[in-house]
Order: structure tokens, then sequence, then C-alpha cells
């Protein structure tokens, strides 16, 4: 985990290498995205109000073991720097399934494939 | 008598005796908070017999409330993230340790309506408890895995208990952390599927007792409220384990083997809470792990005597303090619902829905009234446990822990 966490922000840094010759405002623009850019092309399917709805029970039924913060509790922490490496489609099965021998559960009976989605994305940054 | 002071729903709609004296509370409480000034000036002197706080769990801060004509007495802020926080009480009722999920201990003073002294004793922690003199508070942590105790006067670090149950692992997380007789902390470690006892004789050094083996992932523990047995709940297999305090050189005994076997148990949305003791006679009343199920054991031979179909998964099982009722709240997707059991005929006789994510119960000391909170009502709600009314309904911040002094003076809590 942190050799891919090293892996992205050494690609992040090669980048920005690549982008000082760009100008400043370019630069900081690029800043201000987050580490893994959105893959393209994937409609969240999911409502305002919904999404909404969906960060409250992130934060308060998955805080529950995670964390409020996402610092983790019984869970292990969800804090967006360690979902760097893992895959949008690994989180959402997760979420969906649950791991078995552990006490996380499959959250499929309250949530459809993309609301499991987008809270695989909202851990990692990448709603808007 | 105490009908007639509680009556109203909240301070400003109420024309009961002693209205004016509540409202006169509201006002001064209110009028503070606004000034950013968190002292609260008790008119004279005032004892916390009938004090309590709610945990605002979102926002870090706590409610300061009473019981006699059950409204807010003042905010107290800046504890940190008090997600699962839990508090126990100093032995002299004045103070209130306030145990949070970012490993912040807060020692807050009641009758000043303030956070005293506070540190952050660890990166992520799960709760406490204080000592038989109440001079020690011991802290069960998840990251670094173990027990920190503290000097509950100052909150100086007295020990540190790692929680390392075999070598090259880390240490394990914590939890079930008690109070016992003889001076003695007990805890259950998550990880390691092991009970430990520590003696707090001479407090910087804890005499440790290691009970290994006792089951796969215990997940919360309680102690009886004669301080007599220990027993801590069992995520990763069905069963209990069961620890005579007394007799703690027998070992720890499993019950309840199997309970479950041959039924494929539920996912558990929620992680069931083994607080307090809900026992009425000789009878003992736990939330089954993963099954819409109460459990009922005999006290005496520590067999399952009876199960009772309940409307989801139990998350607390709590006794009215008479032991006549047994109250149970439920994981999602029930979590709007309450239930009561009859102990004597282990029927369900009433069913409550106070609102959306009830997460905790704390009855009033003599059982007359019963505190819940409804975290996405934003509310706490009291209620008449012989009419099942509602009484009175408080404004709080997505509420979750409910804590009444009088648990300074109870073993276990």
């Amino acid at each position: 985990m942190p050799l891919g966490l090293n892996k992205v922000i050494g690609w992040t840094a090669g980048i920005g290498a690549v982008l000082v010759i760009l100008s400043g405002a370019s630069l900081a623009a690029l800043a201000a995205r987050p580490l893994v850019p959105d893959p393209p092309g994937i409609a969240s399917g999911v409502s305002e109000d919904r999404a909404a709805a969906l960060r409250h029970f992130l934060t308060q039924d998955c805080g529950s073991c995670h964390g409020l913060t996402l610092g983790g509790g019984l869970g292990p922490p969800l804090r967006r720097e360690l979902m760097v490496d893992k895959p949008v489609p690994y989180l959402a099965y997760t979420i969906m399934n649950g791991l078995h021998g552990t006490a996380m559960p499959p959250w499929s009976a309250f949530l459809t494939p993309e609301e499991g989605e987008w809270l695989a994305r909202e851990l990692k940054g990448m709603n808007p | 008598m105490t009908q007639g002071m509680k009556t109203g729903l909240n301070p400003g709609s109420s024309s009961a005796p002693g209205a004016g004296c509540r409202k006169g509370w509201g006002y001064l409480a209110a009028a503070l908070a606004l000034a950013g000034n968190l002292v609260f000036a008790a008119p004279g002197p005032r004892g916390t017999g009938d004090l309590g706080i709610v945990v605002e769990r979102g926002a870090g801060s706590l409610r300061l409330i009473e019981t006699s004509g059950n409204t807010t007495l003042a905010r107290i802020e800046g504890l940190g993230d008090l997600s699962h926080a839990s508090a126990v009480f100093s032995r002299d009722s004045r103070y209130a340790f306030v145990f949070g999920r970012d490993g912040g201990l807060s020692k807050v003073d009641l009758l000043e309506g303030q956070v005293v002294r506070r540190v952050v004793q660890a990166g992520n922690a799960i709760g406490g408890a204080i000592s038989q003199n109440g001079r020690l508070v011991a802290v069960s942590n998840y990251e670094p895995g173990g027990v920190k105790v503290f000097d509950a006067e100052t909150l100086d670090l007295v020990a540190d208990i790692p929680a390392i149950y075999q070598e090259g692992k880390p240490a394990s997380k914590v939890v079930g952390l008690v109070d016992a007789p003889g001076n003695r902390f007990v805890f259950s470690l998550w990880d390691g599927g092991e009970i430990w006892v520590a003696d707090m004789t001479d407090p910087a050094k804890p005499g440790i007792t290691r009970h290994r083996g006792v089951g796969r992932q215990p997940y919360d523990a309680l102690v009886t409220p004669d301080g007599h047995f220990y027993i801590a709940g069992l995520f990763g297999e069905d069963g209990m384990a069961l620890l005579d305090l007394w007799h703690p050189e027998k070992g720890v005994r499993r019950i309840l083997p199997g309970y479950g076997r041959g039924e494929e148990p539920l996912p558990v949305y929620k992680m069931p809470h083994l607080e307090g003791w809900a026992v009425a006679g000789r009878r003992v009343f736990v939330p089954a792990i993963g099954r819409h199920e109460v459990l009922v054991i005999d006290q005496d031979t520590w067999a399952e005597v009876g199960r009772i179909p309940v409307a989801g998964q139990p998350v607390f099982v709590m006794a009215r303090p008479d032991g006549r009722q047994i109250w149970v709240n439920f994981a999602l997707p029930d979590n709007e619902r309450v239930q009561v059991i009859d102990a004597e005929t282990l029927a369900v006789i009433h069913e409550l829905k106070p609102g959306k994510a009830v997460l905790h119960m704390e009855f009033e000391p003599r059982g007359e009234e019963v505190w819940i909170s409804v975290r996405d009502e934003d509310r706490v709600d009291v209620y008449d446990t012989q009419t099942f009314a509602r009484v009175a309904s408080i404004p709080a911040d997505k509420p979750s822990g409910i804590f009444l002094t009088d648990r300074a003076h109870r073993i276990g809590l």
C-alpha cells in the first residue's frame, strides 16, 4: 500500500515537473484536482437528494465503525489518502458485499450498485 | 408529584408548577451560551444527583441535562470526535470523564458546565472506566491497542498496558473495559481473543492476569452489578465468555455455545452493546448477534432458557432498574423502533417509534422515566415507562450516548 501511494505521488510529481513549463494558472488548477483523475464517461446516476442522504449514511452509519471523520474505529480508517491505491470497483464491491471474516457487512440491502459505486468514489474524493 | 413537575414538553409550553423556575434555567443557559460563556451559574448550592450528559456526536459537544424538570442546562463544546463516545463519573458525581473516538479524554465539571482538563491520549479509543476507589480512569484504545490509566484528579498518565498478545503482531484493539471490585480493571482483546484482568493495587505497576483463547473477536463485555461475573460477547463465533471474578483462577468458561448453530446469521449492520446488566430475578437478557432475538440466560446454570423474537437485530438490551421491563433498540433498518419486553412473561408488550436512528436509552435512577436519543431527528425524548407516553423532548445535535450521574455509584459503569 505505501508502495502504491509512492507510485502515485511519483507519478503526480512527474506530471508536475513537466507542467512547470506551463503557466502558473494551469499549475494551480492541476493542484486543486484529486491525485487520481476521474475515469471518464461514468455518469453517477445518483440524484442530489440521494447524494446528501448517502453522505449522511457515510458519516453516521459507516462512521459507527470507521469513525465519524473516517479516522478508523473497529473498522480501519478510510481517510482519502489511504484510498488512493484502492480501485473504485474494489471499494464498491467491498461496500456491497462486505469482507468475509471481518465485521464489515454487505450493504447491498440498502444501496443500489450505482450508489455503492458513488460511495466508493466519494471515499476517493472523486464526486463533484 | 413527579408527574406534575414533568408534564411540559419543553419549558416554554408548560404551565405546570415549577415551569417558571425551569424557564429561568432555560433562559439563563441560553443567554450564557449566546454570550459564549460556558459557565452556568447555579443559584446557590446545587446537587448533581439529577444531572446527566447527552453526547452530540457530530458537533463534538455535550448537553448538560437535568432529570427533575427534564431540561437542558448548558451546552459544552470542544470535546473532539465524539462518535461512539461514552462517559463515567467521579465518585462525588461532580465530574464526567468523557471518552472520545479520537483518543480524547475530557474531564467535565457539571456544576461549572465546562471542560476542566483534557488529554488526547491515543489515536483511536473506544471507552473507559473509573476504578472502585475513584482515583484512576482507564481508557481502552484501538490505536495503539491497549489500556492507558490516568490519575482521575490530574489526568496524568499512571500506567500504560499495551495489548500485546503475540510477538510480532500489532497490539490488539481493546473492548469491554470495566471496573471490578478489588480495584481491578477487566477488558477484552478484539484481535487477540483474550480477557485480561489488571489489578491496580499498585497503580504504576498493574498486575496483569491473561485469560487466553476465550473465543474469536470479543466485541463488548459487561460486569454484573455485584461485580461477581464478567461476560464478553463474541462476534467471531456463537457464544459468550464468562469469567467468575470471585474465582478468576477457575478460568474463563464458554456459555451459550453455538446458540445459532445450523442457521445462517444475518449481516450485522451495527455491533451490539453489552452495557449495564439486563437482569430480572435470575434471568439475564442479552442481544443475539446477527439474529432478530434477545437471548435469555439463567444466571444459576448459565444455560439458555429462552429466545424472544424481536423487531430487528438488538443493539442495546437494557433492564429498567426494577427489573420488570427490558427495553430493546435495533440496528439498521429497524433503528426507528424500540420494543419493551415484560421480564416475567418474556412477551413484547409495547413498541415505540421514537423516530429515525434511535441510538441509546438511559433510565432515570429509579426507572420511572427513560431517555432516548434519536439521532436523525436531532432530539432526545423522555418517556414515562409505565404509560409509555412521551413526557419531554429536547433538541440535540445528532445525539448518541446519554449518561446520568447515578452511574457514579454503580459497579461496572
